[in-house]
């Protein structure tokens, strides 16, 4: 895939007088000697949905954990909400109002629905925990009922689920979400795509969606970038994105949807 | 849809078919009559020939035993099918599509019933022992064995907040509780603090240096982990024995303060322990003093562990176990969780190190070699990691199970009198351990009490549920 394919223009749809909620700028992350990121600019405003999609190791979810520190951009800037967060430890980034829902899952087997959502909550926002429970019990009804369930004995979309509901807990301004579709049924990605919609229409939740599913990504995102080996070659709205015909043999045909 | 009725049916009638226990003992009875049927012409009699006459010599006791053996293993051959049944009729849980409602597990059973009677014998314990032994004295050997049981309960709890809880691998626990010791030793020799002194200042000398071990480890994992640990407890040792100005090296420091009655001595003259009560003096005293002190110490470390569990820093040490990469995105501070497990689990290794030292009035660093460490690890890994009542269980047989062994004296009845059961005790352990790994790979109690129960308990047995990482 050439660099040079249309670099389809965006913007119109924030005014650019007003600040990111989340941008990146220049970012080089090194895995060792190995350059993983080279160089990428990004932004996200808030209200917005922003996907990023790309092939396997194109560093869509380096770019993730970069944000999140871990690993540390070796170069370049990341702000979040005007504050320059590139050399933040994870966990203070983590109590800034961002929640990542991390590759994997990642979810305590061992530890009950509801240790894995007392453990989103964090240790300082107790105070509305019963409150939050109510609201992601609400969007994850399957999690109710297996609220005293081990994480492990989750069937895999429960515990996608359960990720997603961990990290709102945390009441986040800005939601991470690491490939959400990976490994579950067309239907279960549905549901949670809807979910997704569903908290950034109604709560007005800034999502940034990284997917290897990019039909139904850019279906749902109001902007996309497309990744290409640690560069960002692409951006644009996600209705465009759809109908460019390099993102389109790249990434869609002959995938599914 | 008749057909999965019926093996639904069938499920319900196994799971709810998982011990018979009536019918197993008429089974085992059974089994021994057939035994002792078959012993009658074998081995009931054995004949002696003394110059041109045949003696019949009767063998009734082995017999006995032989019979009583049989109706054991029988017994226990019952239990062993009756679980394995259950657990195949039990869902698998990856096929869990409904919520799981598994049926309370046999320990949990047990469990209902073993806590509080665990906690009445500890209680009891000397009380006990004197009426069946008939006699203070008589009883002194026993009572010192709980002593020895309760201070390894203790180091298991212990190190259960390190690696049961944390999930960080310790093989140099006993570090902590040789500075413990030796805190104590060289505080009441050097400055004739008490006792009660030197208890706290031990406990917060300790967790200083699982702080110190715990802050160049901070980032390794499992195995890397284990080997710094290792290393450490060695190095504690070798300076042990090598600062001889301080510690005396390997003469160890003898005369150590005994412990007091709160200030009162255990001494036969005027102002001791037994005039003061009115009783007429004996050693056994201080020995059942030290009995119910170790109990309490163990009882506080259980008390605070079950506490911590339930305060969000217990909360973060399991998910830390769980996953670290995880626990870092929901911004939990896992420098500061690692540090405060090392320093928390290190502090009751002090507790009881300075336990260890008042009870024993003499330290050498011999006490503290690399076997203490495996026994303490191998107590939290028998007993389940993350279980309380597991490693009290472990404990018990770990460190019992040897001094019991030493006192089967009727094996030489069959084995003959040269036979001394002791020598076989590193066998047996051994034996023990493979039989653990091939049917308890988690531990004698595998299930995780979740921290919070809702409703009801629900618990599930461990073995369904898949691993965690690390």
């Amino acid at each position: 895939m050439s660099t040079a394919g249309a670099n389809i223009a965006m913007q119109s749809q924030v005014s650019p007088a007003r600040q990111p909620l989340l941008s990146v700028r220049g970012v080089k992350t090194y895995y060792g000697n190995i350059i993983a990121l080279k160089g990428v600019d990004m932004d996200v405003h808030e209200g917005e949905i922003v996907t990023l999609i790309g092939a396997n190791g194109a560093g869509k979810s380096t770019l993730m954990m970069t944000i999140f520190g871990n690993p540390r951009a070796r170069e370049g800037k990341i702000t979040y909400a005007g504050q320059d967060i590139t050399r933040t430890p994870t966990h203070e980034i983590a109590r800034m109002s961002i929640a990542q829902s991390p590759e994997g899952r990642r979810i305590f087997p061992r530890m009950t629905v509801f240790e894995n959502l007392q453990m989103g909550a964090s240790l300082h926002n107790m105070a509305h925990f019963d409150q939050d429970l109510e609201r992601v019990c609400t969007l994850f009804p399957r999690l109710k009922e297996r609220l005293q369930q081990r994480g492990g004995t989750l069937s895999g979309g429960e515990q996608q689920m359960l990720a997603i509901a961990r990290a709102l807990m945390s009441r986040p301004k800005l939601l991470l979400l690491d490939e959400p579709s990976l490994g579950l049924a067309p239907l279960i990605v549905k549901q949670i795509f809807e979910i997704i919609k569903e908290l950034n229409e109604k709560d007005g939740m800034t999502v940034f969606l990284v997917e290897q599913n990019a039909y139904h990504a850019l279906k749902l995102a109001h902007r996309g970038y497309v990744m290409v080996t640690g560069n960002i070659t692409m951006s644009g709205t996600g209705k465009d994105l759809l109908n460019d015909p390099q993102v389109r043999s790249a990434y869609l045909e002959g995938g599914h949807h | 849809m008749n057909a999965p009725s019926i093996t639904t049916a069938e499920q319900t009638q196994a799971v709810t078919r998982t011990f018979d226990l009536g019918a197993a003992l008429k089974d085992s009875l059974r089994t021994a009559l057939i035994t002792l049927g078959l012993s009658i012409p074998i081995l009931a009699y054995k004949t002696d020939q003394s110059g041109a006459d045949l003696f019949l010599t009767p063998r009734w006791g082995l017999v006995a035993i032989i019979c009583a053996i049989v109706f054991g293993l029988r017994m226990v051959l019952h239990a062993f099918t009756a679980s394995r049944a259950y657990r195949q009729a039990t869902p698998s849980a990856h096929q869990a599509t409904e919520p799981v409602h598994a049926e309370p597990s046999a320990f949990q059973h047990v469990s209902k019933f073993a806590i509080p009677l665990f906690l009445g014998v500890a209680l009891a314990f000397p009380l006990i022992i004197y009426l069946i032994q008939g006699g203070l004295n008589e009883s002194r050997y026993w009572v010192d064995l709980g002593i020895l049981i309760l201070t390894y309960v203790m180091l298991g709890w212990g190190l259960n907040i390190v690696v049961g809880l944390a999930g960080l691998l310790d093989l140099g626990y006993v570090a902590f509780y040789a500075v413990g010791a030796y805190s104590y030793a060289l505080l009441s020799t050097t400055f004739g603090l008490s006792f009660w002194i030197c208890l706290p200042l031990a406990g917060i000398l300790a967790a200083f240096w699982g702080m110190i071990l715990g802050f160049p480890v901070l980032r390794l994992r499992g195995d890397y982990l284990a080997i710094v640990t290792l290393a450490f407890g060695e190095i504690i040792r070798l300076v042990l024995i090598n600062w001889v100005d301080l510690t005396n090296g390997g003469a160890g420091i003898s005369s150590i303060p005994r412990a007091t009655f709160f200030g009162l001595p255990f001494t036969a003259g005027e102002g001791g322990f037994a005039q003061t009560f009115g009783l007429e003096f004996n050693g056994m005293h201080r020995i059942i003093f030290l009995y119910y002190l170790i109990l309490v110490l163990a009882l506080i470390t259980n008390f605070v562990t079950m506490r911590l569990r339930k305060l969000p820093v217990g909360r973060a040490w399991e998910a830390l176990r769980e996953d670290e990469i995880a626990c870092r995105s929901l911004g939990i501070n896992t420098t500061n969780t690692k540090l405060t497990a090392f320093a928390i689990g290190a502090m009751f290794g002090g507790f009881a190190g300075s336990f260890f030292a008042v009870r024993q009035g003499f330290v050498s660093p011999e006490s503290f070699n690399f076997l203490e460490s495996a026994i303490i690890l191998a107590i939290v890994v028998l007993g389940g990691m993350g279980s309380q009542i597991g490693v009290a269980i472990a404990a018990i047989v770990l460190v019992g199970g040897p001094e019991i062994l030493r006192n089967l004296t009727f094996l030489q009845a069959i084995f003959g009198s040269g036979f001394d059961p002791n020598e076989y005790r590193l066998l047996l352990f051994g034996a023990g351990m493979v039989a653990m790994m091939v049917w308890r790979p988690r531990g004698l109690i595998s299930e995780r009490e979740p921290s919070v129960i809702l409703k009801e308990r629900k618990a599930i047995s461990g073995s369904l549920v898949k691993e965690g990482h690390g």
